[in-house]
C-alpha cells in the first residue's frame, strides 16, 4: 500500500493532465475559432480589422501552448470560459446540471445492481440449467440493443401504451430519473450479468470450494462468506469500469427523454458547435471517470487484501 | 469414446457456423441487394401516401413524406453496415500492426504506443469519441474517424501480447535455426498465429460498433438527413413514436438483427477456431 497509492495518484494527475490538453487541443482543432464562432451566431458581419482585434484581446495571437497554460490556469480557478451560444459562464451551467445526472447515475447502478447480481448468481448456481439459459438469452438480447432502441421501447410500452409513467420528464424529482434510469440500466445490466456469471463460476471452481463443500459446509453459507466475497472486487471493478458507458451512454439518454443533466446537455451543446461546453464536457466526464476507476482500485484492495501483498 | 464425442460436438459447431455464415450473408445480399430487389426508391417522396400503417404494399409502412420505410431501413442498412465493416477494418488491422510492431521492437516506440493506448483506455470513449466526431464535423466518416481514434488500442494490446508470447516460443526458435530470415517469420508463423485471434475479436466488434455508430448517428454526428442511416432514421422517427410507431420499428429491427447475427457469428468462430487455445 505504501508505495501503491503515490504511484496511482501520480498516474491519476498525468491522466488528468492529459485529458485537459487532449481538451483543449481539440478546441483548436475545430477550425473555426471563437471569434468566428461567435459572429456566426450573433449573424453579425464584422471587419478583418475588428476580428484581428477581438482575437488579439482574447489572447488568440499567442502561441499554442501559451493559450493553453493560460486556459489551464483559469480552468484550475473553476474558470471554464462562456458558453458560445447562451453566455452564460460554462462552469456554472455544469455544476447547476451536475446533480441531476449523478442523481441518473445512481439510480441506474442501483437498478443494474438489483437487475444483474442476482441474475447473474442465480445463472451461475444454476449452471446449464433451464434458468441459466433464460439468463443467457436475456442477457445476450440486452446486449444487442442500443440504448436509444431501448430507451424508445420503454418510452413506448411504459408511457404510451400502459401509461404508468409521464413520456417528458423535467429533470428534476427521483421519478423523472426512473425511466432514463432504467434503460442505462437494461443496457449496462445485459453486460454485467455475464461478468457476474463468469466471476462467480471461476470462483466456485477453485480448490477451496471443493474442500470446504467436502468438509461439510453448507452450499449456501459458502456462497455468501467465501464465494461472493472473493468474487467481489472483480464485480467492483467492472461495475466501475461500465460506469464510463454509462456516462457516455447518459447523454443519449437523456437527449430522449430530454432529463436536464450535464449529458443533454453537451448533446446540445455538439450540435449547436458549442465548443466550450463540449470542451468542459469531455474534461469533467474524463475526470469524474479516472476518479471512479482510483476509488475502484481502492475498493479492490480492501476487499481483498491478497493484491496489496506480495507481486500483484 | 471421448474423442467421438469431441468429434460430433465440433461438427455441430461447425454446422451452426455455416448457418449463421449463410444468414449473415442472406442479410448483406438484402441491404447491398436491395436496389434491385425492393421496387421503391429510399429517396422516392409521395405525400399522398404518407404515414400509411404498416401493410400489403409497403411492408414496414411509409415515413412523413410517403417514403417506403423497409427500402429506407435497406439504404440505411448499406450506410450503417458499410461504415462499421470500415471502422473495423480500419481499427483491427492498425492496431494490431503497431501491436506486433511494439512487441517485436521493444524500446521507446513500444512505452510511447502503449502509453498513449493506455490513455485511450483509462477515458470513457463514447464521450472522447463524441467530442472528436463533433470536431471533425465531418458526417459519416467523421463518426468513423472518431471511433477509429478511441477504439484501436484493444487490438494493439491484444497483438502486442500475442506477439510476446508468441516471439519466445521454441517453434519460432525452429523455424529461424531452420534458416528463415525475421520477415519470413513475421510473415509465415507469427501473423498467421495472431490472425485468429484478432478475426474473431474484430467481429465481435462489429456488433457494438455498429451500435456505437448509430448512437452518434443519433446525436447528429453521423449521417446526415436526406441519407437513410439507422440511428439517423430512430432519431426523426422518436418525435412521431405515439402515432407511427412503425417508423422507429424498421431500423431498431434492423440494427437488433445485424448485432445479433455477428455476436452469434463472432462467438461461434471463436469455437470453431479454439482461438483461446494457446500454441
Amino acid at each position: 500500500m505504501g508505495r501503491w497509492l503515490p504511484e496511482r495518484l501520480l498516474r491519476l494527475a498525468l491522466v488528468l493532465f492529459s485529458i485537459s490538453f487532449l481538451s483543449f487541443g481539440l478546441m483548436r482543432l475545430a477550425g473555426s475559432d471563437v471569434v468566428e464562432q461567435k459572429m456566426e451566431n450573433r449573424g453579425e458581419a464584422v471587419s478583418a480589422e475588428a476580428a484581428e482585434e477581438a482575437r488579439a484581446s482574447l489572447g488568440l495571437d499567442q502561441p499554442f501552448l501559451v493559450q493553453y497554460s493560460v486556459w489551464l490556469k483559469r480552468a484550475a480557478g473553476g474558470d471554464l470560459g462562456r458558453s458560445y451560444v447562451s453566455g452564460q459562464p460554462v462552469a456554472e451551467a455544469f455544476w447547476q446540471r451536475l446533480p441531476n445526472t449523478l442523481r441518473l447515475a445512481f439510480m441506474s447502478v442501483l437498478l443494474t445492481a438489483v437487475l444483474s447480481l442476482p441474475l447473474g448468481i442465480l445463472s451461475a448456481v444454476r449452471q446449464n440449467g433451464p434458468v441459466d439459459y433464460a439468463v443467457r438469452v436475456l442477457s445476450f438480447v440486452g446486449n444487442s440493443l442500443p440504448n436509444f432502441v431501448v430507451a424508445l421501447l420503454l418510452l413506448y410500452i411504459l408511457s404510451l401504451r400502459l401509461g404508468w409513467l409521464p413520456v417528458i420528464s423535467d429533470g428534476t424529482g427521483w421519478e423523472s430519473a426512473v425511466m432514463p434510469g432504467l434503460t442505462l440500466a437494461i443496457a449496462m445490466g445485459a453486460k454485467y450479468i455475464r461478468q457476474v456469471r463468469t466471476a462467480v463460476l471461476e470462483e466456485l471452481s477453485q480448490p477451496y470450494v471443493a474442500g470446504a463443500l467436502s468438509r461439510g459446509i453448507p452450499f449456501a453459507r459458502l456462497l455468501w462468506g467465501g464465494v461472493l466475497r472473493s468474487a467481489g472486487g472483480t464485480l467492483l471493478t467492472m461495475l466501475a469500469l461500465s460506469l464510463g458507458d454509462l456516462l457516455g451512454g447518459a447523454a443519449v439518454v437523456e437527449t430522449i427523454f430530454m432529463y436536464g443533466g450535464v449529458g443533454s446537455m453537451a448533446a446540445e451543446a455538439i450540435r449547436m458547435r458549442d465548443y466550450p461546453v463540449v470542451q468542459a464536457y469531455v474534461m469533467m466526464m474524463g475526470g469524474i471517470y479516472a476518479l471512479l476507476n482510483l476509488l475502484a482500485d481502492l475498493g479492490c484492495r480492501w476487499l481483498d487484501p491478497r493484491i496489496g501483498r506480495g507481486d500483484m | 469414446m471421448r474423442l467421438g464425442k469431441s468429434r460430433t460436438a465440433s461438427g455441430r459447431v461447425r454446422r451452426w457456423l455455416w448457418i449463421l455464415t449463410a444468414l449473415t450473408a442472406l442479410l448483406l445480399l438484402a441491404v447491398y441487394g436491395a436496389p434491385f430487389i425492393c421496387p421503391f426508391d429510399p429517396q422516392g417522396q409521395d405525400l399522398s401516401r404518407s404515414l400509411q400503417p404498416p401493410g400489403k404494399e409497403h411492408i414496414l409502412g411509409t415515413d412523413q413524406y410517403g417514403r417506403d420505410v423497409l427500402a429506407r431501413v435497406l439504404s440505411g442498412g448499406r450506410v450503417s453496415i458499410s461504415s462499421t465493416f470500415l471502422l473495423v477494418a480500419v481499427i483491427s488491422v492498425f492496431g494490431s500492426m503497431s501491436g506486433v510492431y511494439c512487441g517485436l521492437r521493444g524500446g521507446w516506440p513500444d512505452r510511447l504506443l502503449m502509453g498513449i493506448a493506455e490513455l485511450c483506455l483509462s477515458l470513457p470513449g463514447i464521450i472522447l469519441a463524441m467530442a472528436i466526431a463533433a470536431v471533425l464535423n465531418g458526417g459519416v466518416l467523421g463518426a468513423v474517424g472518431a471511433l477509429a481514434l478511441v477504439s484501436w488500442p484493444k487490438y494493439a494490446r491484444l497483438a502486442r501480447s500475442r506477439t510476446l508470447a508468441l516471439k519466445n516460443s521454441p517453434f519460432i526458435y525452429a523455424v529461424r535455426l531452420a534458416g528463415d530470415t525475421p520477415g519470413q517469420v513475421v510473415r509465415r508463423h507469427l501473423l498467421p498465429n495472431i490472425l485468429g485471434t484478432v478475426l474473431v475479436t474484430a467481429i465481435l466488434d462489429i456488433g457494438t460498433l455498429l451500435m456505437e455508430l448509430a448512437g452518434l448517428s443519433f446525436l447528429g454526428l453521423g449521417a446526415q438527413p436526406p441519407t437513410a442511416e439507422w440511428g439517423s432514421m430512430l432519431s426523426s422517427g422518436r418525435s412521431m413514436l405515439q402515432l407511427y410507431p412503425w417508423l422507429v420499428l424498421g431500423p431498431g429491427l434492423g440494427i437488433f438483427i445485424t448485432v445479433v447475427l455477428f455476436s452469434l457469428l463472432g462467438d461461434a468462430m471463436r469455437d470453431c477456431l479454439d482461438v483461446r487455445r494457446v500454441p
